[in-house]
């Protein structure tokens, strides 16, 4: 007779609700590969801690945004939200989909130009940016985004001096009920300012207002606040073109969709409480549908979608270095990636799952990064069966602001990979060298 | 009290359910678990114990001293050993 | 008369002094001349009491909980019925419905039925939504406010006076007379249920329930209103008595009506001063206190078995007005060797008898 396997000892004590044995990673198959590669194979060609992207996933989460929406109103644009994630080839992705680019700063406009977008194809947000950068957009057609007064002032300024008449829009902040207000940025709604700003733009008359644009905030799960957004933009666009004529190009609803992730602050999974792209849809059409203009003028709808396409897309493997037990009991694993690479960690409870079979009694774990700080914290409690030193995780739903808000702290940033048809991988991003951390480093000549 | 005889007096069960009767405290432990305890509880040292984990299973660590001493130490975060026993 | 040989499974066994509905469900159901069959308790901790009321409930297994995904409790489930096979499964907590919702497909595709409201409905009636429901069905609901961030509570006076009510999405609710007892309830509220937190005014008046069915086509199936007439320390309801109230049966239908509901679902209303009636909140499912409906000659939980297996119900009421519960505590002897297969083994009974 064959012997069982071995499993590591453990000893739980039955607390008044935490007394189920019955949890998800139980329930669910090893992650041992993504769309047809393995795992193994993965880090094996190029190391870990590795971000893992699948080209699948991000296709199929634009074309169910594009549908949801054309489905449902005539004129549809995406505008690449480049802050999410704007590794080139994630966005030649997205471009490739047919979307615009929407930029924050003079880096992703130059990002954005360098991968052969056309600055008619750039939507340019932001509370900052400077005279120069105010001026390559609006001579290069840009569509800019005004946010303040001042902007508003010197764009003024800049088509005067070149004698050009800009193409612009007006960031509208307003306030929906039980979202919290982003009341920085654009134009207040509800307190007149946006209004002023119109009839300023207006009186003005050097610039030409084609669109308005808001972006409520982010990862918002309830639908209907996009509805009462797109109702708000819908009666000032109306408005605007009964007191002055100027009949708009497109609304911009931002972005903000919650993607399948879980905050920490929420009690269900995402993959139960995230709505899916059509009831923003319904929600969003249901409120432009008060714009009074005939059918054939109707504005473009624009879609800043960032989080809710590439989240879903990505996945972070990660090693286990180290196995320990803490005082309260609760197991500790050390990982090669903490929150170093995993910013988003500060934030979501990130779905775990392990890439390779698994044997025994899950228990009460903490998964800890590699640094030498006590934040450095991936996942504060959750069940999971025993891991060998060496044995390797998934973290899933990581695509989103990673790989742009990731920390080079003691130690480089890993590769990232692209997981395309038939298992067939490329690097996206190599993990980062000694030369790219020095090299911009100067040595003043008196050390 | 010897340092094992609350452990002699724990109900414990096929299934790995343990009743500590003077605290009414219960827990589950896995087959290794059980084994340990009950190893324990016959007054076994480490290396007995560590023998009769290597002749029933498969796969057991080299370093199964530690799983050992890791497992003694949530016996004694459990108050099932005293705080100062050490295997 | 040889009854239906069904087997149905129940959620929300935690009969605790603020006690989930399972354990009404399930006596209602037994007492259904109509029923022959087997009852499956379904529970998501070892100490639900329900389980142990082993006269009323001889199988029970255990779920994971809702915060651990669908996938789990899909394998779950699976597995039941495998042990068991289900006909009919009927969720009566808030926090599962949605992944039940979501599993309908599934669960219909392995034989085992549900009379569940569809997604949309379900967050439809969600207490951010209610005033919005409110105005579409022409029903009046106090005025309130979605909370995302604490610091809304500082001027919150402004739209809802003191006192009012702090409510979270799925359960709990506190009555706060100052700004710090709405941040101190907020923060606790925050705690057990996230974000967002309802802020509701308190209306006046006296306490009313139903309880109803919809047909899912804008019918009404059968509802019964009920005034209680005891509350424990926690406004819970501990005694209540079945009355005639015409209006509040008209609201259950416009209700149906402007919703198509279907499924169960409570109304918990309020009649102020003026005999003007407010809907605080929709529950999607049976309340704890179900059993008074089958007490009073309306088994609404046995019409709800039959329509998930397929099987119209017969025709429902009139209810027997005065007909009242009366709710007791009392303590169950429990083997410690259930507690025992519960703990290791999240199953008790599970043999291969029927009926």
């Amino acid at each position: 007779m064959s012997k069982p396997r071995y499993e590591r000892p453990v000893l739980i004590r039955h607390e008044a609700g935490l007394m189920n044995k019955f949890g998800r990673v139980q329930a669910l198959r090893p992650l041992t590969e993504i769309d047809g590669a393995a795992v193994d194979e993965l880090v094996a060609a190029y190391g870990s801690p590795l971000f893992v992207f699948s080209e699948r996933t991000l296709v199929e989460r634009a074309r169910e945004l594009k549908e949801a929406f054309a489905r449902r109103w005539p004129r549809v644009r995406l505008a690449w939200s480049y802050k999410t994630n704007y590794l080139g080839g994630i966005c030649r992705i997205f471009h490739r989909e047919g979307a615009f680019a929407e930029v924050v700063s003079d880096f992703e406009y130059d990002k954005a130009l360098g991968l052969g977008v056309p600055p008619d194809h750039i939507h340019w947000n932001g509370p900052y940016k400077t005279d120069a950068a105010l001026t390559r957009a609006l001579a290069g057609g840009a569509i800019v985004h005004l946010d303040h007064f001042d902007e508003l002032a010197a764009a003024e300024r800049i088509a005067e001096r070149l004698d050009l008449r800009p193409s612009v829009a007006l960031r509208i902040s307003l306030s929906v009920e039980g979202v919290p207000e982003w009341s920085r940025f654009g134009f207040h709604l509800e307190s007149g300012q946006a209004r002023d700003a119109v009839a300023r733009l207006v009186a003005g008359n050097r610039l030409e207002l084609v669109g308005l644009h808001c972006h409520l905030g982010t990862f918002i799960a309830d639908v209907r606040a996009y509805g009462e957004q797109a109702r708000k933009l819908a009666r000032l666009a109306n408005e605007i073109r009964e007191r002055h004529g100027v009949r708009l190009g497109f609304i911009d609803i931002g972005g903000g969709f919650a993607s399948h992730n879980t905050l920490k602050e929420q009690y269900l999974p995402g993959t139960q409480a995230t709505p899916p792209f059509s009831r923003y849809a319904e929600a969003v059409i249901e409120g432009l549908c008060e714009l009074t203009c005939p059918a054939r003028e109707q504005p473009l709808l624009v879609l800043e979608t960032g989080r809710a396409l590439v989240d879903d897309a990505g996945t972070l493997i990660a090693t286990v270095h180290a196995n320990k037990r803490l005082p309260d009991g609760r197991r500790g694993v050390v990982l090669d990636a903490g929150v170093n690479v995993l910013f988003t960690a500060f934030w979501y409870r990130h779905d775990v799952v392990p890439c390779q079979e698994t044997h025994g009694t899950p228990e009460p774990t903490v998964l800890f990064g590699p640094l030498c700080m006590n934040i450095d914290v991936i996942r504060d409690s959750l069940l999971l069966p025993p891991l060998q030193v060496g044995d390797r995780i998934a973290l899933r739903n990581c695509g989103a602001y990673n790989v742009t808000q990731w920390m080079q702290f003691i130690t480089y940033r890993p590769a990232v990979v692209l997981v395309g048809d038939g298992g067939r991988h490329a690097l996206l991003r190599r993990c980062e060298t000694l030369d790219d951390v020095v090299g911009p480093e100067q040595t003043p000549p008196w050390l | 009290m010897g340092a094992t005889d609350k452990l002699k007096d724990l109900a414990l069960s096929e299934s790995g359910f343990v009743f500590d009767p003077y605290t009414g405290s219960t827990f589950s432990a896995n087959d290794t678990g059980r084994k340990i305890l009950d190893g324990l509880r016959r007054g076994l040292d480490r290396d007995a114990i560590a023998a009769e984990l290597r002749q029933g299973w498969d796969g057991v660590p080299d370093d199964l001293g530690r799983d050992i001493d890791d497992f003694v130490l949530l016996l004694r975060r459990q108050h099932l050993l005293p705080p100062d026993f050490s295997l | 008369m040889d009854g239906e040989r069904l087997t149905i499974a129940v959620t929300g066994l935690n009969a605790t002094d603020n006690p989930g509905p399972g354990v009404a469900v399930i006596r209602a159901l037994r007492e259904a001349p109509g029923f022959a069959g087997r009852i499956v308790g379904l529970a998501y901790d070892t100490l639900e009491p329900g389980i142990y009321a082993r006269d009323l409930v001889p199988d029970v297994f255990l779920l994971p909980y809702p915060s651990q995904g669908i996938e789990a409790l899909e394998a779950r489930l699976r597995y039941i019925h495998g042990r068991i096979p289900l006909d009919a499964v009927i969720p009566t907590l808030d926090s599962e419905l949605p992944s039940f919702i979501a599993l309908e497909g599934t669960l219909s595709e392995l034989g085992i039925g549900t009379f569940l409201p569809t997604r949309e409905q379900f967050d439809l009636r969600a207490k951010a939504g209610l005033p919005a429901l409110g105005e579409r069905a022409g029903i009046l609901v106090p005025a309130s406010r979605v909370v995302t961030d604490v610091e809304a509570l500082y001027g919150i006076h402004r739209e809802i006076p003191y006192p009012l009510y702090v409510k979270g999405l799925f359960y709990g609710a506190a009555l706060a007379c100052s700004v710090d007892e709405a941040v101190q309830a907020f923060h606790r509220v925050v705690a057990q249920w996230g974000l967002p937190v309802i802020v509701q005014t308190r209306v006046d008046g006296e306490e009313l329930d139903v309880v109803a069915l919809g047909d899912g086509r804008g019918g009404l199936v059968g509802a019964l209103p009920m005034r209680k007439t005891w509350l424990t320390d926690k406004g819970k309801g501990w005694a209540g008595v079945a009355i005639r109230d015409p209006e509040l049966e008209a609201m259950a239908v416009r209700f149906m009506a402007a919703t198509r509901w279907r499924g169960p679902c409570e109304l918990e209303v309020m009649r102020d001063r003026q005999d003007r009636y407010h809907l605080l909140e929709v529950n999607p499912r049976f309340p704890a206190w179900v059993y008074l409906a089958a007490g009073a000659g309306l088994n609404l939980p046995w019409a709800t078995a039959l329509l998930a297996t397929g099987r119209e119900p017969p025709p429902l009421g009139p209810h027997r007005v005065g007909t009242m519960f009366v709710r007791i505590s009392l303590d169950q002897i429990a083997d410690i060797a259930d507690f025992e297969r519960m703990a290791t083994a999240g199953e008790l009974g599970g043999g291969g008898r029927t009926g």
